[in-house]
């Protein structure tokens, strides 16, 4: 029987992630404003460009410092909630195999997408299966940049009653870097994401209303 | 795709979408305490004192990470430092065996605790200095809490700033009332003469320019808690 391109669970999150996603980083840009520097008082990270430069407001979500904080506090729950049901149905299904990135299959066909995509080479690689290496190569690093975010964010939510995970990170500030960083991986796969989606419109449908995989879809 | 599954498929999205629309919808950012945004501070609440650990200390911090001199910020609503009325006193009192009425001398008198922790601010910054002063829980043995006490309330005299709190937050060993900084007796700018300090909660519910301190049986407010800011704010 064959199986839909885009299952209906991975369909539904998808769309609920986007929401929760916008609604995170909105709120979470809107904390930044309070406070737009990385770094303890006094001695402000050297490294970070942006010192002192608040987000726009047009990207903001709550208003003030109180209100994005507890919409920031209200949909992280959901947020992670949304992630743990769609982690869950990926290893439990087996989808896993058709979307995470595994060297052995799609290092030299990510690395052959990468080259025709900078014009470097004419021929793109054919898909292997569902997806191309380049794609399986970022969708994997958006699963692996998750975690950093949620971790990194309970770290500066209870840094003192989460010692170990507050220490792991580096401390209060470094986590508070992190969870920033997280934002920007996250904002640029996004960026690429639409796109990549404009390009090729049929991804779209079937991230909508769905279609059943075609043979050479089958991995 | 078969019709079945898309059928399932398109309600499960309606639903979605109503739900998130009513959640949206319920979600006033000018009034956070009502709606979804109160619902959930509750439930964080709940998920706050499930982490808080009363015995649990915030690590002491060596005398060189304090934070450089004139870089810890100092916060206050009057427009001008707030300076301490003359015969100036600590109040102790609502649900206890023995209100008392503590001035500076008085508390200097008391047993004496030295804590350097990192400060977190609500705004996202944190910073170090190093406080002495009185464990709040030494106060309330000398008070006599009643069992009844669940909260504390601090009043000040920094245009009516003030704040409460949960009884076990306050008791924490880590939570004293502070008269000095960085080893030389507390400035007009931090707090004088004597000012809340704690590792466990945020730096708006560490009222400065105390006036009184009350153990009460019921929940009351604070100066930003009343405008929308989280009530609880442990860190």
């Amino acid at each position: 029987m064959p199986r839909p391109a885009q299952p209906w669970l991975v369909r539904v999150t998808h769309w609920a992630n986007l929401v929760l996603f916008t609604i995170m980083a909105g709120s979470g840009l809107r904390i930044l404003v309070a406070y737009p520097l990385l770094g303890p008082r006094g001695e402000p990270y050297e490294w970070y460009p942006l010192q002192g430069a608040r987000p726009p407001a047009a990207l903001t979500v709550g208003g003030w410092l109180a209100g994005a904080r507890h919409w920031h506090f209200a949909f992280a729950w959901l947020f992670v909630a949304n992630a743990l049901v769609y982690a869950a149905y990926l290893f439990a299904s087996g989808e896993w195999r058709r979307r995470l990135f595994l060297p052995r299959r799609d290092a030299r066909n990510a690395w052959g997408t990468l080259l025709h995509d900078l014009r470097l080479r004419e021929e793109a690689p054919a898909p292997v299966g569902l997806y191309n290496g380049m794609q399986r190569l970022a969708y994997t690093g958006v699963l692996a940049t998750a975690p950093l975010l949620v971790l990194s964010g309970l770290a500066m939510y209870k840094p003192v009653q989460l010692p170990r995970l507050t220490a792991l990170l580096g401390g209060y500030d470094a986590a508070r870097a992190i969870h920033l960083l997280a934002l920007a991986a996250l904002a640029l796969f996004t960026a690429v994401h639409v796109i990549q989606v404009l390009l090729h419109p049929r991804t779209l449908a079937d991230m909508t209303v769905g279609r059943d995989e075609r043979p050479e879809e089958r991995a | 795709m078969t019709g079945s599954t898309r059928r399932r498929f398109l309600a499960t999205g309606v639903r979605a979408t109503a739900l998130l629309g009513l959640g949206g919808l319920a979600c006033d950012s000018d009034r956070p305490h009502a709606g979804f945004l109160g619902l959930m501070e509750r439930v964080n609440e709940r998920f706050q004192r499930a982490t808080f650990d009363p015995s649990r200390l915030a690590p002491e911090l060596p005398p060189e990470d304090e934070s450089p001199p004139d870089a810890f910020p100092a916060y206050r609503i009057s427009k001008r430092i707030p300076l301490a009325p003359a015969g100036w006193a600590l109040a102790v009192g609502g649900l206890v065996a023995r209100p008392l009425t503590l001035s500076l001398a008085d508390l200097r008198r008391l047993p004496q605790t030295r804590t350097r922790v990192r400060h977190h601010c609500v705004e996202g910054w944190s910073a170090v200095a190093s406080w002495d002063g009185v464990r709040l829980s030494e106060l309330a043995r000398l008070a006599g809490v009643d069992p009844r006490a669940r909260y504390v309330e601090f009043r000040s005299f920094d245009s009516g700033y003030w704040s409460s709190w949960d009884l076990a937050s306050a008791l924490h060993p880590q939570t004293i009332l502070a008269l000095a900084m960085n080893g030389t007796p507390l400035g007009p700018e931090h707090g004088a003469p004597v000012r809340l300090y704690s590792a466990v909660k945020l730096g708006y519910k560490m009222v400065k320019y105390l006036t009184a301190v009350s153990f009460l049986p019921v929940r009351t407010g604070g100066y930003w808690e009343d405008q929308g800011y989280e009530w609880f704010a442990g860190v």
